[in-house]
């Protein structure tokens, strides 16, 4: 792997930083890949539109900033209108299916989560974000499955690592049902 | 002597740089810092404030950054490790207490996590443009000692020298960070604290009554009294003799303010620090700091790849400047080639040094962001001709 480029975009709340920040122990920590993570600064951080991206490489990473980012995912409308046209043509749209309602395109790979719903079922709507890391580690096969459950279990508060494990595991559950039946339309205009 | 295991947080982290930067701060031994929080490098005092009951610290947020930057130096002649941090704004607020600190000999380290400017300029966004502030900023002639960390790691181990180096030269050390080191996150490993090295305060041995606060007996910096205890004596921003009182006087103005250079100049070879690569046959030598050097790195691989010989001197220790070695690689090479985030500060320096043997050729960027290595790159091939 050369250089992985991330996005993560969603409502401030959502957990799009701590979304990253995961990614990026999982990366370092506990896998030995190189990963710099940059996130939104300003307003945006505490409201709207919040986002996060990673630079990940199996080698030093020398340039921060992301370019055109490989992996985009969605937690929020807004911020998909936001960042929608820099993904790759061919790179991986991952997006939380009751908020976001992209126009997906012929040969990028797209698969949605009802990431809220499923938090939500597990009585906590706050841990949407790591059913959609689960759902994001099955679909990107970025990173193994340990490293990323590790990285979790490391960064969400004292007390509360059961709850978080159980939404990893179901996001990392639904993308059999999903890969089996890939959500891939043509875009219609 | 090995740091105190107290504000030692061992282990592999994945931290951003503020945040390393305050770990390296309460590594090094620092128990106190005073500041009015500025963006970029609020998150340096939050770490700080929120760690700092567990080892004894004091975290004062005080009412500007001219109050934070006298409290600093107040609090370390008690002996207490001291720092402040801020940015841009804040950092010309405190340019008259830190010609206080170098006049009073008081160790402390002030981080600037700087961001585009002038004035409030960029808050979020980054910039270097602050690097000839950081030499020239206070009045007065004197000499100083500033860092540049150009990733998260290096944050948290460069302020461990900073901290060491306020206690060698007794001089304000000033850490030179810019926003996107400060805001990226990346993996740190913090040693066990038995495996860091701490330079402590050179109390003096002499008894009270016959302590002479700027007495150096032939040595370039005086031993100090703590505040508390039991020495009486008198230190002042004022031209002052050895015994701290002010003397208004030509003689005893060349004397004082002729130590405080010569301290940091006659031993600028122990300071300097740089990393060095492939400058031997090289024809173009490219300087940078922070996190531009990490960007020119990719300028001068691009260059590389076109057939041109490229080094590269990565300053770490950006003041005291390395002089000698560019005014030595200038008369081998053609060029050096010089990005930084702001529109022309240490190329100076290293026009100066090369005095002509070799241009000097700035790769100005105005703040917000990075170069583009293409552009470090296209310079590198001009300069090459």
């Amino acid at each position: 792997m050369a250089r992985t480029e991330i996005r993560i975009t969603g409502m401030g709340g959502q957990g799009v930083v701590l979304s990253g920040y995961v990614i990026g122990r999982a990366c370092t920590i506990y896998s030995d890949k190189h990963a710099t993570m940059i996130q939104s600064f300003g307003p945006e951080a505490r409201g709207s539109a919040c986002s996060t991206t990673l630079a990940v490489s199996d080698t030093e990473v020398l340039y921060p900033y992301i370019q055109r980012p490989d992996v985009f995912v969605v937690m929020s409308g807004e911020g998909y209108e936001k960042y929608r046209d820099e993904l790759k043509d061919d790179g991986i749209l991952v997006y939380e299916k009751d908020l976001v309602h992209p126009r997906l395109k012929k040969g990028q790979p797209s698969f949605g989560v009802p990431s809220t719903r499923i938090a939500e079922s597990l009585g906590r709507s706050l841990v949407q974000n790591i059913v959609m890391l689960g759902f994001f580690t099955a679909v990107t096969k970025l990173l193994p499955e340990d490293a990323m459950r590790e990285a979790v279990r490391s960064s969400v508060p004292a007390g509360t690592e059961e709850l978080n494990m159980a939404a990893f595991n179901r996001g990392l559950e639904y993308v059999d049902e999903a890969t089996s039946a890939p959500v891939v339309e043509e875009v219609k205009s | 002597m090995k740091a105190d295991p107290a504000g030692v947080l061992t282990g592999a982290h994945y931290l951003d740089g503020d945040f390393a930067c305050g770990e390296g701060a309460m590594a090094a031994g620092c128990r106190f810092t005073a500041g009015y929080p500025i963006t970029p490098s609020t998150e340096v005092v939050e770490r700080i404030a929120r760690r700092f009951p567990t080892m004894g610290g004091l975290f004062i947020q005080m009412e500007d950054e001219m109050a934070s930057m006298a409290a600093i130096v107040g609090a370390s002649w008690t002996g207490t490790k001291t720092l402040t941090v801020t940015s841009g704004p804040g950092f010309s607020l405190m340019m008259e207490n830190i010609g206080l600190a170098v006049m009073m000999e008081t160790p402390c380290v002030v981080v600037n996590v700087q961001r585009g400017g002038p004035s409030t300029g960029l808050p979020t966004m980054t910039g270097q443009a602050d690097m000839m502030q950081a030499r020239w900023g206070s009045h007065g002639d004197y000499e100083i000692i500033a860092l540049s960390p150009q990733s998260p790691q290096e944050a948290f181990d460069l302020m461990i020298d900073a901290f060491n180096l306020a206690e060698l030269y007794r001089v304000p050390v000033l850490f030179m960070m810019d926003e996107c080191v400060g805001h990226m996150t990346e993996k740190v490993v913090i040693p066990p604290a038995e495996e860091i090295e701490i330079v402590p305060r050179t109390l003096t041995s002499v008894p009270p009554g016959e302590y002479w606060p700027y007495h150096v007996n032939g040595k370039y910096v005086p031993e100090f009294a703590r505040a508390g205890d039991g020495y009486r004596f008198h230190t002042t921003g004022l031209t002052h003799d050895e015994r701290g009182y002010p003397d208004m006087s030509a003689e005893c103005q060349e004397k004082c303010v002729h130590r405080l250079l010569e301290k940091i100049k006659n031993n600028a070879d122990k300071i300097v620090r740089f990393d060095e690569e492939q400058t031997d046959g090289a024809d173009v030598v490219v300087v940078s700091y922070g996190i531009t050097a990490r960007v020119a790195r990719m300028g001068v691989d691009l260059a590389r790849k076109k057939g041109l010989k490229v080094g590269i001197i990565r300053l770490i220790v950006v003041w005291p400047f390395p002089e000698k070695r560019i005014r030595e690689l200038a008369g081998n090479i053609k060029a050096f080639v010089v990005p930084e985030i702001n529109y022309g500060q240490m190329v100076l320096e290293v026009e100066r040094c090369a005095a002509g043997q070799a241009s000097a050729i700035c790769v100005p960027h105005g703040g917000g962001g990075v170069h583009d290595p293409n552009d470090i790159c296209e310079a590198i091939v001009r300069a090459a001709k």
